[in-house]
C-alpha cells in the first residue's frame, strides 16, 4: 500500500508556511478525506532555562531515510493517501517552527493516528539532536524516558 | 577502508567528526572497532565508547553490539535522539 501513495521527508535549514506544506499534501492526495497535521515550535525556556538560541544537528542521509521508514510503517498501519514531515536544521530562534508531520486519509481517525504515531517515533528513531543556547551557556537536551514510551504504546 | 562518523555530543566529547580506518579483519563486529577505537585513542574514547545509551548505526540503520561490520561500512556513534 504504501508504495503507491506520496510520502516525503524533507530537512532544511529554512522556515516553512505551513499552509503551503499543507495545500502541496491535499493536492499529491486528489484532495479528498481528511488531513491531520502537528507542527512543533521552538521553546522559549526548557527546564526553567531560558533558550536564546536551538541548534539542531542530524545525520545527513540518515535522517531522511529513517523518517521514510517511519512514513512507510505509518502507511502500512492506517490506510493513508499520503504523508510528509518537514523538519529544519541549524541555528532557530524560540517561536520558530520547527517540525511539521501531516498525514491524509479518507477518515479522520487514520490521518490523527498515523500523526500521532509519526511524532512519537520521529522523537525516538530519526536523527536529530538539539542543542540549546542561552545565559547560561550551552547544553545539549537529554532524550526523556517519556518520548520512549510514547512511541513504545503503538 | 571504513568510514566513522560521530554525532553531537559524541563528537563533542572526543573531538572527531569523522575518520576512516584501514580495514582490518578486527574491526568486522561492532564491539571490534569500539574496542581498537578505545586501545588507539585512550581513555576518553573508552568511557565514551562504552556508555550505556550510545547508539551505534552501520550504513545508516541501528545496530546492536553483535552487528557485523564490513569493508567500505559507515559506522557512527552518536546519543539518544532528540529531535522533533
Amino acid at each position: 500500500m504504501s508504495g503507491s501513495i506520496p510520502l516525503s521527508a524533507i530537512v532544511q535549514n529554512e522556515r516553512f508556511d505551513v499552509a503551503e506544506l499543507q495545500q502541496r499534501l491535499l493536492g499529491d492526495t486528489h484532495e479528498e478525506g481528511a488531513i491531520a497535521t502537528f507542527t512543533g515550535y521552538v521553546r522559549k525556556s526548557n527546564d526553567s532555562r531560558i533558550v536564546n538560541t536551538l541548534e539542531l544537528e542530524h545525520y545527513p542521509g540518515m535522517t531522511e531515510k529513517s523518517i521514510l521508514e517511519i512514513l512507510t510503517e505509518a502507511a502500512d498501519r492506517w490506510p493513508l493517501l499520503g504523508a510528509s514531515v518537514v523538519h529544519r536544521v541549524g541555528l532557530l530562534q524560540p517561536g520558530d517552527p520547527i517540525v511539521w508531520v501531516g498525514t491524509a486519509s479518507s477518515h479522520r481517525e487514520a490521518a490523527f493516528s498515523a500523526c500521532e504515531f509519526v511524532m512519537d517515533y520521529l522523537k525516538t528513531r530519526a536523527p536529530f539532536w538539539k542543542r540549546e543556547l542561552g545565559p547560561e551557556g550551552a547544553r545539549w537536551v537529554d532524550a526523556r524516558s517519556s518520548d520512549e514510551s510514547r512511541a513504545r504504546r503503538w | 577502508m571504513l568510514n566513522v562518523v560521530f554525532f553531537a555530543r559524541v563528537k563533542e566529547q572526543l573531538g572527531c567528526a569523522k575518520m576512516s580506518l584501514d580495514w582490518d579483519d578486527s574491526l568486522s563486529t561492532l564491539a571490534g572497532l569500539k574496542s581498537y577505537l578505545g586501545s588507539v585513542n585512550g581513555e576518553t574514547w573508552v568511557d565514551v565508547l562504552s556508555e550505556d545509551n550510545l547508539v551505534c548505526a552501520v550504513n545508516q540503520t541501528v545496530a546492536d553490539q553483535h552487528q557485523e561490520i564490513r569493508d567500505g561500512d559507515e559506522v557512527a556513534f552518536f546519543p539518544p535522539v532528540t529531535g522533533g
